[in-house]
Parts: C-alpha cells; structure tokens; sequence
C-alpha cells in the first residue's frame, strides 16, 4: 500500500469514527437531528463532542508516544508505560483525589501532570548521561514501582472509602462526563507532546542502526533525548490527567500498523497518530454501548480487548517465526 | 584533506584507552589499524570520527577539529561503519541504504532527486542492486557486509572508517570487500580499516597503524609495520614473511614470542 494511501484511508476512518462516536450511545442521535434543536443534539454538543475530541487527541498521542519509544529503544515491545510517566502521573491525581476534599478537575489535572512533570525530571536525573536505552527502561520500571506503591499507600490511608471508590474509579480510566473544561486543560499538552515527538523521525530511522552509527549519521543523542522524554511526558502526562490510566494503545497501534507503513520507525509516526485515534474513538463508541445502565470502563475494556488481541499476534509472530 | 590525530589520549571507564597516539592519515590510500584485543582500535576509530570524548590531543580533517564541525556537515564528510552491524527493524535494502542520505536532507522534506541517485550508485557500486527490494533479514552475511558499505558509501563521504569490516565474512568475501575497499581508495577516498589479519592487512593496506595498550608501536607502510620486530612487538608473536606472486610480504604467525 502507497505511504499516502495508508494516510489517507487511516485520516478517513479517524473521522468516520468521530462521527460515529457523537451518534452512538444510550441514545442514538442521527444525523437527522444534527444542527437541528432536538434536545438530543444538545446531547451531541455538550456531553459527547468533547469527549470524541479527547478520544481522538488522546488516542493520537498514545499512539504516537509508543511508536517513538519503539523507535528509540528499538524494541516492539516498549510503551508509554515504561517510562513510569503514566504511574507517576497517575499517582499525582490519586494525591490530589485522596489528600484534597474536593478533587477539581483543574486540582486534578494540575497534580497529574507534576506527577508526569516529576517523572521527567527524575528519568533525567536517572538516566541523562547513560548512552543505553537499558538504563532509561530501568529507570522508568523503577519510577513505575515506585509509584505504584505510593498509589497504593495513599489508597491504604484515605480518609474515607468514598475517596477509595473515586480512586478506583478514575484509576480505571474513562471519558465519561468529561467537558470543554478538559479539553481546554488537556489539549495545549497533548498538542505540544506530539508536535515534539513528530520531531524524532529522522532520528529514530537513523537509530535502526544503533547509537554509534546515528551519531555518525549527524544525529544529536542529547536533542533526541530531550524531545522524547519531554514529548511523551507531556503527551502521556496529559493523557492519563483526563483519562486515568488507559493501557495498550501505545502498543497495538504500532504493531498493528507496522505491516502496512513499513519497519522504517519514522515511517510509522503519522499513521500511529490517526491510528490511535481512530483506535480510542472506536472503543469509547463500544463502552457506551454495554447493556444496562452503566458502562464499562474505557480503560478495563481496552485491556479486555487489547491483551487477548496481542496475544495472538505474539503466536503468529512466533509461529512465522517457527516455521 | 587529511586527517590528522595529534596526541590524542582517551580514557574510558577510568582505564586509559588511547595514549599519545600521533598519526597523520592521507585521503587516496588504505590505512588499516591492527592490535591485540582491547588495544583501542575501535575507540581510535570512533575518535577520528568525532563520536568520543577527548582526554587530549586533538583530531583534524583538513585542518579544522572534528568535534567542533557541526555533526550533520561531519557525517557528510567522513561515514563510519560500526563493528556492530545490527539492524534493528526488518527494513527493506534500499531503505537501509537510503539512510545513509540522511545527513544530506532536510528536516521533513523526501528524499531528492540526487539522494535517489546516490542511493542506486552506491547499490551499484558494492554489487547489491539486485537486492534491492530484499528485506534485511533474508540477507546473508555477506550481503549484509556489502549492503552496509553501501549505507555509508550512499553518503558519498571523503573518509570511510570501517570497524572490523570482515568480521564473520568467509574469505571469498573478505578478499572482495577488501578489493572494494581498495578500489574506493584509488577513487581518492581516504578509507581507514580496522583488521585482525596480518595477511589481508599486508594484502589490501598502503599505510599500517599498529597498536598496543593503547600506544602506537608503529605507523608505517604495510612492508615495514609488518615485519618481524613491529609484530613481535605488538602481538607478541613471530611471524614467517612469505612473498606472493604480486612482490607483497605476506607475514604469517608461527609462534607466541
């Protein structure tokens, strides 16, 4: 398949998604009654157009940020989780949900991303002058442990089991009920991230030959660096701020694509972004159509499908592999 | 434009690689470096490169210092192919090759008319066109050591500083990269070889650099670096100086002095 062809098809299946993710829900709202002032278009409006938008941009981001540290650590198995930013943003909101009263979304947000601004900042001082992408993998597991047990602590003192089930509850992950205001708070980030990452493709093709040959090749390591530790902390960071813990994308999409676009890293970066909207979108369309009245959670269902789905991909890898 | 290694020390990890290494390596002629095992060939050939930390010294091309030149007009000027020849995504032939243009291109832009042409040229030039559309992984040694060579060579660089480019070739392969290597080399590339063979280096090298913990115990044509004292010395071995039918000595271990 021709690179613009693949761009082109993933570009409109994007937005066939978002279209069908303002219709599809507990009520179904045609595009009859688009535009028009049926109540159910208030619907559109209000409750479900900002949260396509932030499924399609945080979708976008996720996938973007695993392709790039696919790339650079030249290993198909790395995602936005290994470098601890989503636990340790995640452990910034379960601060500001257990230790505050009233966890605002703006409270919420802003510890969020401290956690994910903190992890950065530790993953520098980790790992900044190390030349292996050993010594950022460990970094980040360790930063990810670390965190997890803090969750764990802060979960184990809250004041109140109210604060226990609203824990649980956002560290799921979910884009129910989320409004313009986190739109607002979320997108400067996730656009700023991804506008970082997409800088990485020359780099990231020329790393396929190892470290020593990308630096022959004129790459600076150090810029490299920088562009993806910042990229995927504010993208990852700004993600998991308004969704909670949503796992997976980061590592589907690339995979998925990766047939279609080619093994070239760089190659890979534009499609990972409409790919991981397109994949965000559809499986928050999905979670809102579960019988009864609540939904399941979008993070709980993209772990349901997701790791089943790359099972079998891991057998037929190793079978081809086999044989 | 030569390129010039003046006093050159390195330390790495607290252990002293490199010692005063002084050489001075001329653009048209096959300077192959030889040594013992963890004598600093490789860590000599990143510094001519401009990929290392000096502890002193200084490396020139053309007079200016490598590490000050900015790193895309370096990669431009001198290619390196790195004794670890890993690829690490399954790409195509021709998009492998085509990365060595990167140096030439800019930032988002495809590749142009000249780095397609490139790109086929240096196919063409190390016999492995007809690879082309291959993936990397289907690849043989030696067409992967061939394929390699046309990464840098895509480049169209001054200098080529290969690390150990015949490692895990069988020695019809290595006799013809070494020939390919040579005959870049009378196109006026200046083409620097890190070896283990004192046969193939006295085969294929003009100029031979020989070191020791670091030292350089001789840097001299292949007929003089070659011979029994500088060996002895270097490796610590004797060596039987055979003359092949073309005039070369050919020097070969018999024995640990």
């Amino acid at each position: 398949m021709s690179r613009a062809a693949l761009i082109g098809g993933l570009a409109a299946l994007a937005a066939l998604l978002f279209a069908a993710s303002l219709m599809a829900g507990k009520a179904w709202v045609p595009p009859s009654a688009w535009f028009s002032a049926d109540p159910l278009w208030w619907i559109v409006v209000e409750l479900r157009l900002p949260r396509a938008i932030l499924a399609l941009a945080i979708g976008a981001a996720l996938g973007l940020s695993g392709a790039v540290l696919q790339g650079y650590l030249r290993n198909p198995l790395a995602d936005p989780a290994v470098l601890g930013v989503s636990s340790c943003a995640a452990l910034g909101a379960v601060a500001a949900i257990t230790l505050s009263a009233m966890a605002a979304p703006l409270l919420l947000f802003g510890a969020a991303m401290a956690g994910a601004g903190g992890a950065m900042l530790l993953l520098a001082a980790l790992a900044w002058r190390s030349e292996s992408p050993v010594a950022f993998v460990l970094a980040g597991t360790v930063l990810a442990s670390l965190a997890g047990a803090l969750t764990a602590f802060l979960i184990s003192i809250a004041p109140n089991p109210l604060a226990v089930a609203e824990v649980m509850d956002w560290i799921m992950g979910a884009l129910t009920d989320r409004s313009f205001a986190e739109v607002r708070l979320a997108l400067p980030f996730l656009a700023a991230g991804c506008g970082l990452l997409l800088f990485t493709g020359r780099a990231l093709d020329a790393l396929t030959l190892g470290e020593d040959a990308a630096r022959s090749m004129g790459v600076r390591m150090d810029r490299v660096r920088l562009l993806v530790v910042l990229g995927t902390g504010l993208a990852v960071g700004a993600s998991v701020a308004v969704t909670g813990v949503v796992g997976f994308v980061g590592l589907i999409v690339p995979h998925l694509l990766r047939p279609l676009a080619g093994a070239r890293p760089g190659a890979l970066l534009l499609p990972s972004v409409l790919g991981g909207a397109a994949l965000l979108l559809a499986a928050d369309s999905l979670v809102r159509l579960a019988p009864g009245a609540g939904e399941v959670r979008l993070g709980v269902a993209m772990a349901l499908l997701g790791a089943p789905f790359f099972l079998v991909l891991l057998l037929r890898e190793r079978r081809r592999a086999w044989i | 434009m030569d390129l010039t290694v003046s006093d050159l020390s390195v330390t790495l990890g607290g252990r002293k690689v490199l010692d005063a290494v002084a050489a001075r390596l001329q653009p048209g002629r096959v300077t192959a470096i030889l040594g013992p095992n963890g004598s600093g060939k490789s860590t000599l050939v990143k510094a001519l490169a401009g990929l290392i930390d000096l502890d002193a010294g200084h490396v020139r091309i053309g007079g200016r210092l490598v590490q000050r030149i900015d790193p895309r007009e370096r990669a431009r000027t001198i290619g390196y192919l790195p004794q670890d020849a890993t690829v690490h995504w399954n790409l195509a032939v021709r998009e492998l090759v085509a990365l060595g243009r990167l140096p030439h291109r800019s930032p988002f832009a495809g590749p142009s008319a000249a780095d397609e042409s490139a790109v086929i040229a240096a196919l063409a030039a190390t016999g492995t066109l007809a690879l082309a559309d291959r993936a990397v992984d289907t690849l043989s040694g030696g067409e992967r050591a061939r394929v390699q060579l046309a990464r840098v060579l895509a480049g169209t660089p001054d200098w080529l500083l290969a690390d150990e480019p015949l490692a895990s070739l069988d020695p019809a392969h290595q006799l013809g990269l070494l020939e390919r290597l040579r005959g870049l080399a009378e196109a006026g590339m200046g083409v620097v070889v890190v070896l283990h063979d004192l046969v193939q280096a006295a085969r294929a090298a003009d100029e031979v650099l020989l070191l020791r913990d670091g030292r350089v115990i001789a840097f001299a044509p292949a007929r003089e670096a070659l011979a029994h004292q500088p060996l002895r010395e270097a490796f610590g071995v004797e060596v039987m100086v055979v003359p092949d039918a073309e005039g070369r000595l050919l020097p070969i271990p018999i024995g640990r002095s």
